[in-house]
């Protein structure tokens, strides 16, 4: 039996076409028809700009300068414009990382599910139609019947993605390429996305390509995993092969990221740096009864202590990021009151004097955003020395190589321009700058999510250190449950602006866990590429809404124990196990044991 | 649809206080021009007790704010006032010129704006070639050439060395459709250019930045040519944008509108300003001016009217 994709000595370029630079290098490989291979490698191995070869496309500055890439009969490498129309979306189809941008804002989803199948004219909008609601259901999509009336805004980036695999599906096309389709999305919604796509894959026997860069992921999805490096292919093996026997010391190292090691320091002896307590917070206008208009936070206590890491864990809206705003006085809380060192700290930035604001720093998530890419590194640097500890001239340079070698980078750098760094380097340079300071606590949001598995281990492993030598507290705001359980002393729950489990960060060790933080801990992919097949529960929230001020569990639409009488009528005690943490649930600890 | 009604209404308050405004900055500066209605009347030869005489009857003695609250309040009950200069009613006087502008100007709207969104969106479809190159060096020059500039030129062209066209738009009672067509051919034209090379670089930014979204790229990989990618996903985007800029680009043309009528002596409000100007006729000057900016405030509401009725998020309110 011929292989169905065939990739023969594939060469992509980019640049300018007087320099062009090669950014895959004579990739080989094939795929039998039903088989799906995985494209696994950091952000610049060339695993995206090798999937969009097989819809012959490349993306703007860079082109196909070499080899075949055979679907089937069709070489989609040397095929003109007009050629490739006619075969993307219909044989050949693609699913991108980002649902919510790759879905046209201004149009509504049926009208791009089945937009493919109009123009390549395979059947009529009626039959279209109905082959959609169709694909919506198998995807268990909600209200498969009405949802592609809807814009795309108005439903959740898990179901977007699924919507756009029927996008994909709908001309049946012999091979779909599957763009990182899961990054985007909370590993709760991951785990149902996933799951749809494997089904569908299954039932159609169709071929495919998934690229992530998350090898845990493809364990569960791909026959065989492609591994890849600055454009070249280091190891191809099967899935079993790879992860029981990898070949490749690269393979080894990636597989080595995924496992943390888990120590936990512990540090609960040394005095409090920040307190927090009963913190509620929101936007929009302050009601009369001194709530805000649309609450976020409720009654969220918490203690940091010099040298500890304390982790805040959450799925998107849980209000991770907007505690780390009110920290940081950002967003002033509308009661509650927060101490620094012991003293009170005034909930808005304006109210606080430079003493206060110097020992609170933050590192946001997307250094990219967070750092003028206009600005040579060295002022970045230098302007919270000269502002806070007025250095200038040449004690002021050397803070900054002093700063740059803190962070491992070469002193050099201070000269170069930010937008010429790379994702790892800038993310140092936003550490850095936080600790130019000199803080007692500084807060990281998400500060390893934008980044690659490789670079992410080491910005922990430097932030560890960093830790260890300076005595500062760290807040670490994540929604990887698995980093924060290895890192953190101590760790704070949120679900809907609750505070739902706090405990030392070895008490998350193992259950008995509030059922919310069994969840996430379950919901994280292994590599066993049993483990998606064997999970079974359908926990996506429903369309209950509950507000983030209500005072019954926030969770009780999702849980699957919940007591039927007890938890829409009361609201939740905060109970203390006997690891020491405490959880805002109805169920004793024996009753969480068991669940 | 709530919110785009509280839009509106909160921005007709805002353009109340701007007219406000503006009512004060126009009547104080057109205070500050040298001699008033009853010096250039009379002339230079005039008796200083005719003029005295007549400033009086004028009511241009007062002081300036008893003078300013009166214009005001005629304003706000719909009396614009007395034009100086022939005694006439100003809104009278206004009336009969405002629909030839609104002829020039919505004529040359009505060519300028498919015009230049052709140009852009293809210029966009062909960004960095040759094609897009030369429109942007064109559309460049003409930005940076002014109206009048491009007038006189198109009148010592057309009009005094080819001699195809007449160098004054003068439309005589019993004009064809002929008749017509020379008039306004070129007045319509200069403001065309200066219009078009305005919009047509804002459309191309527009399209280009739509261009760039990973649901173009996604369009692109389900199969659609560029052109649908263009003009079934890019353009619905860059609809707000656009609008935006064609309104922007018209509130231009009341500015570029003043200089072509009087430069082609084209009977229109603008060239009615003018005249105002030159008689120190008050009254008239300023209810242009008013009018003028009230057609400014307008436009610029329809651009953000615009920008949230093409975002289907800020149309449902969601």
């Amino acid at each position: 039996m011929t292989a169905h994709i065939i990739v023969d000595n594939l060469q992509v370029q980019a640049g300018s076409p007087e320099q062009p630079v090669t950014i895959v290098h004579n990739v080989s490989f094939s795929l039998q028809r039903g088989e799906v291979l995985a494209l696994i490698g950091e952000s610049g191995s060339g695993k995206t700009t090798i999937a969009l070869t097989m819809l012959g496309y490349a993306r703007p500055g860079c082109w196909i300068s070499g080899g075949a890439v055979m679907v089937g009969n069709d070489n989609m490498a040397d095929k003109t414009d007009a050629q490739l129309a006619t075969l993307r979306g219909r044989k050949v189809a693609y699913v991108a990382q980002s649902a919510a941008a790759a879905f046209n804002p201004s149009r509504r989803i049926m009208d791009q599910v089945v937009e493919s199948a109009l123009m390549h004219g395979v059947m009529s909008r009626k039959a279209a139609e109905e082959k959609a609601v169709k694909l919506f259901a198998q995807l268990s999509l909600p209200s498969p019947d009405t949802i592609g009336k809807r814009y795309p805004h108005e439903v959740s980036g898990g179901q977007l993605q699924r919507l756009m695999a029927a996008m994909a599906l709908i001309c049946d096309p012999e091979l779909v390429i599957f763009d990182e389709p899961t990054t985007a999305l909370d590993v709760t919604t991951q785990v149902d996305v996933l799951k749809a796509f494997k089904a569908a894959v299954k039932a159609t026997n169709t071929t495919a390509v998934y690229v992530s860069h998350d090898l845990a992921v493809v364990a569960q999805m791909a026959d065989r995993i492609l591994v890849l490096q600055q454009g070249r292919v280091m190891e191809n093996n099967p899935t079993t092969k790879i992860l029981s026997d990898a070949e490749h010391p690269y393979t080894r190292q990636l597989l080595s990221a995924v496992q943390h090691s888990d120590i936990v320091q512990n540090k609960a002896d040394s005095d409090v740096v920040l307190e927090i307590a009963n913190i509620e917070a929101g936007y929009g206008r302050i009601k009369p009864d001194g709530r805000p208009e649309i609450p976020i936070l409720s009654d969220i206590s918490m203690k940091v202590r010099r040298g500890q890491t304390v982790g805040i864990i959450g799925e998107s809206g849980s209000g991770k990021s907007t505690f780390a705003r009110v920290i940081a006085g950002l967003l002033p809380a509308s009661s509650g009151y927060m101490l620094l060192n012991k003293r009170e700290l005034f909930s808005a930035i304006a109210d606080r004097d430079k003493k206060e604001c110097q020992h609170i720093q933050m590192v946001f998530q997307n250094a990219d955003t967070a750092l003028n890419p206009a600005h040579k590194v060295g002022d970045i640097l230098g302007r919270p020395l000269t502002f806070f500890h007025g250095l200038t001239g040449a004690a002021r340079k050397q803070r900054v190589a002093e700063l740059l070698e803190l962070v491992k980078l070469p002193v050099e750098l201070a000269d170069r321009k930010c937008g010429a760094l790379s994702g790892g380097q800038k993310q140092r340079i936003n550490l850095a700058r936080a600790l130019a300071a000199e803080p007692s606590v500084i807060l990281c949001d998400e500060v390893t999510s934008a980044l690659d598995t490789v670079v992410a281990a080491a910005i922990l492993e430097l932030l560890e250190e960093l830790q260890a030598r300076l005595n500062i507290a760290i807040v670490f705001i994540s929604h990887d449950i698995s980093t924060v359980k290895h890192l953190c002393d101590e760790v704070v729950v949120l679900y809907k602006g609750s505070k739902v489990e706090h405990g030392s960060g070895k008490s998350f060790a193992s259950a008995p866990y509030h059922p919310y933080t069994d969840l996430l801990v379950s919901s994280v992919p292994t590599l066993d590429p049993q483990w998606l097949d064997s999970r079974n529960q359908d926990q996506e929230a429903r369309n209950i809404p509950i507000s983030n001020s209500d005072s019954l569990c926030r969770f009780r639409d999702r849980c699957t124990v919940k007591l039927n009488g007890l938890c829409d009528s009361e609201a939740p005690p905060s109970r203390k196990l006997s690891s020491g943490k405490s959880v805002l649930c109805h169920r004793d600890e024996a009753m969480l044991s068991y669940s | 649809m709530k919110v785009i009604f509280q839009l509106i209404l909160k921005r007709i308050g805002l353009s109340l206080i701007t007219l406000f405004i503006v009512s004060a900055v126009v009547f104080f500066i057109a205070n500050l021009l040298p001699g008033d209605a009853a010096q250039e009347m009379l002339g230079q030869s005039a008796t200083p007790e005719a003029v005295a005489a007549l400033r009086d009857a004028y009511g241009l003695n007062d002081p300036p704010l008893t003078r300013y609250a009166k214009w005001l309040g005629g304003l706000v009950t719909g009396d614009a006032g007395t034009s100086l200069a022939n005694s006439r009613p100003v809104s009278e006087l206004i009336s009969s010129r405002l629909s030839q502008s609104l002829l020039l100007a919505g004529l040359t709207a009505v060519i300028a704006v498919p015009f230049a969104m052709v140009l852009g969106i293809v210029a966009a479809m062909h960004s960095g070639r040759r094609i897009d190159k030369i429109m942007n060096i064109a559309t460049l020059t003409m930005v940076a050439v002014p109206e009048f500039l491009l007038a006189t030129i198109f009148v010592l062209v057309f009009a005094v060395e080819l001699n195809w066209l007449p160098s004054l738009s003068y439309i005589p009672s019993d004009a064809g459709l002929y008749d017509y067509f020379r008039a306004f051919a070129l007045p319509v034209a200069t403001l065309c250019i200066v219009l078009s090379a305005q919009m047509a670089r804002m459309t191309r930014a527009a399209v280009l930045e739509q261009l760039s979204q990973p649901y173009v790229e996604m369009a692109l990989l389900k199969g659609s040519p560029l052109s649908r990618a263009v003009l079934r996903h890019a353009l619905p985007n860059a609809v707000g944008p656009i609008v935006n800029a064609v309104a922007l680009s018209l509130s231009y043309l009341l500015g570029g509108v003043v200089i072509v009528e009087v430069i082609f002596n084209y009977p229109g409000v603008a060239s009615l300003m003018v005249d105002a100007v030159t008689n120190r006729d008050m009254p008239l000057l300023q209810a242009c001016a008013m009018l003028f900016c009230t057609g400014y405030l307008i436009l610029v509401l329809i651009a953000d009217l615009a920008a949230i009725l093409a975002n289907p998020k800020l149309r449902t309110g969601g």
